[in-house]
């Protein structure tokens, strides 16, 4: 079951990139006509913000009780 | 004045009044009846309605309309009604009312045409959230409540103070344009920033929010916040330092939902990243942004709301808010996590949903703008809202693990208000012009393009990739994050108790010294005696005083 919602998930993540090919793109920066620009950016920046917020954890995360009297 | 009867927020206050006397089927005909009377009011306000009036010798204008304002009040009015059907079975009588005050003060400030009528109005609307969270009765929530009430009164000084100062420099009570060039017009943006949630002030709303009742945070997400998002897309359009606020309380909501176990507070993190959204839009200025900002903030309320009841219908059905605690309820309460997915898909801004026919305005505006940094930022964080919120809610609530958990659907009536929101996340997403005809500016936008929408579902879908191959660094953990709030919680609280401990030292040595030099004193003025040399109470001197200004009052009147 899980595995073949993976494979389904990575059918449409594949339609998304390959749906590219088919449209008329208008950008507003040359960097959006690399191609699958979205795809790679969405990824790298959700990778960076785990990153970040492991980051900020180790230093800031307490006890779920720190504040009870 | 007569006018003024057929003001949206009197027909509020007129309800909240009838709600706390009314009981059974009366009671919830005038909870459902007077928002709805309001909404129609709202709808046909003319737009270039204008009631004004002398108070003080100073212009004030409690009814001024026009698109951005009309915009405001149908969706709080809106709001007030979908809020008010969730809440119908709650059984702590005292919320309704206190949401009607408080939902009815929003409306008083974005119809408001003058600043002393949006201080006014501003300051109920602190009372009314503060009576909301008050009503969930615990000890937590009256902690967090106080917490939440000291920021907001503080906040309330700035902005009086600013007001006080800006009309001394301009002369005029009038709420327009301004710059953040004088210390009054700074004080001003700070204090509807503090309203805002903007970052370092933010965290009153993740401390207090979460503790309200599981019908009060649907009413707290919708009105404060949205509130200060009018008042700057009214004062400060185009106003640079805000495009940084924004950016900051989009990225710090992201990493902060990220690191959160309880639902609840997942969900007020993301309030503030979404007003973050928005006052970026702002500080860009153009039409399309501040289109994008006022349209963002309609559907925000909505989906939000949407959010929020279904984490409120769990935590009602299960008593349960951590991460840790949950998971599966898909199962047994299917409606309400595809009502809490419709909402989760809104917020992230997936096509054919409210999110996306708004959001994409203010990106595109930072495109027209050429403001490469500000479009690369908001196109990041637009995936982190899927990360944080579109998929992280419902994943960890509804599915993930197996908690063994079997809760029923919520009753009729909470299932009904998140059918109808999801209804309208949906429908504002298919059928977009109406909401444009309303925003405050001509809108020349198609959102739906191949390219809009192939960009945007290649963005989400592979943040999507990314939660679910990172899963493993997003484990819930029994833990809590440490926010600004910190500050005034501990090193503060710890300031406060040894000032006060000191105080209390310092001020029973000088009563008790005082008492003896009071005893001396006595003795020897019992020994001149004289109705005059008697120790007189201060009742009787407060009398004494405003009798001489009476006097005085009337001389004056008289010469």
């Amino acid at each position: 079951m899980i595995r073949r919602l993976w494979v389904a998930f990575f059918a449409v993540l594949a339609l998304t990139v390959a749906a590219e090919f088919f449209i008329d793109p208008h950008p507003h920066f040359d960097i959006e006509r690399l191609f699958a620009f979205n795809a790679i950016y969405g990824f790298l920046a959700c990778a960076g913000l785990i990153l970040a917020a492991k980051a900020i954890g180790l230093a800031l995360k307490r006890k779920d009780d720190y504040y009870d009297e | 004045m007569s006018s003024l009867l057929l003001h949206p927020a009197a027909i509020l206050f007129g309800t909240a009044l009838l709600v706390s006397l009314l009981h059974g089927r009366a009671r919830v005909a005038a909870a459902l009846a007077g928002p709805l009377a309001a909404l129609a009011l709202a709808w046909s306000l003319d737009e270039s309605l204008h009631v004004g009036a002398q108070f003080l010798g100073m212009d004030v204008a409690p009814l001024s309309v026009d698109r951005l304002s009309r915009l405001f009040a149908v969706v709080f009015a809106l709001m007030a009604f979908a809020g008010a059907l969730f809440a119908l079975n709650q059984p702590r009588r005292a919320e309704l009312p206190a949401a009607f005050l408080y939902a009815g003060s929003a409306i008083g400030v974005v119809l408001a045409g003058d600043l002393l009528t949006v201080f006014v109005f501003w300051e109920v609307m602190a009372i009314g959230s503060t009576l909301v969270l008050w009503s969930a009765a615990t000890p937590v929530a009256y902690r967090a409540s106080v917490r939440y009430l000291m920021v907001h009164l503080a906040g309330g000084m700035l902005l009086f103070a600013g007001i006080a100062a800006q009309v001394l420099d301009t002369g005029s009570t009038a709420f327009s344009v301004m710059r953040p060039d004088t210390p009054a017009q700074w004080m001003i943006l700070a204090a509807f920033l503090v309203n805002a949630a903007a970052w370092p002030l933010s965290a009153w709303l993740p401390d207090a929010y979460p503790e309200a009742s599981w019908s009060g945070m649907v009413f707290l997400s919708a009105f404060t916040t949205k509130t200060a998002v009018y008042v700057l897309l009214r004062g400060f359009p185009g106003s640079e330092i805000l495009i940084v606020v924004g950016l900051a309380m989009v990225f710090y909501g992201i990493v902060y939902a990220l690191l959160e176990n309880d639902m609840r507070r997942i969900l007020a993190y993301s309030i503030v990243n979404q007003v973050g959204f928005m006052i970026t839009g702002i500080g860009i200025g153009t039409e399309m942004a501040q289109n994008g900002a006022a349209a963002h903030a309609f559907t925000h309320i909505l989906y939000k709301a949407l959010l929020l009841m279904s984490a409120g219908s769990v935590l009602l059905m299960t008593g349960r808010r951590k991460c840790t605690d949950l998971g599966g309820l898909w199962r047994s309460m299917p409606l309400t996590a595809v009502c809490g997915i419709v909402g989760a898909l809104a917020i992230s801004s997936f096509p054919l949903t409210s999110g996306f026919v708004s959001k994409s305005m203010i990106a595109q505006a930072a495109g027209d703008e050429r403001l490469f940094a500000v479009w690369m930022l908001l196109a990041a964080a637009s995936a982190g809202v899927f990360l944080h919120a579109g998929i992280k809610f419902p994943w960890f609530v509804f599915f993930q693990k197996d908690s063994g958990l079997r809760p029923p659907e919520p009753p009729w009536n909470m299932r009904l208000a998140m059918i109808l929101l999801s209804a309208l996340c949906i429908g504002l997403g298919l059928w977009y012009e109406p909401l444009y005809e309303m925003l405050p500016h001509a809108v020349r936008y198609e959102p739906y393009t191949a390219y809009h929408v192939v960009a945007q579902l290649q963005l989400l879908l592979f943040s999507g990739l990314a939660f679910f191959v990172m899963l493993g660094w997003l484990r819930r953990t029994l833990t809590v994050t440490l926010d600004t709030d910190w500050l005034w919680r501990v090193p503060l609280a710890a300031l406060a108790r040894f000032a006060a401990r000191s105080t209390d030292a310092g001020v029973s040595a000088v009563e008790s010294g005082a008492a003896k030099v009071r005893r001396a004193a006595d003795e020897q003025l019992r020994a001149w005696s004289g109705p005059l040399a008697r120790t007189w109470p201060s009742g009787a001197m407060g009398i004494g005083v405003m009798a001489t200004l009476l006097a005085l009052l009337l001389s004056y009147y008289l010469a």
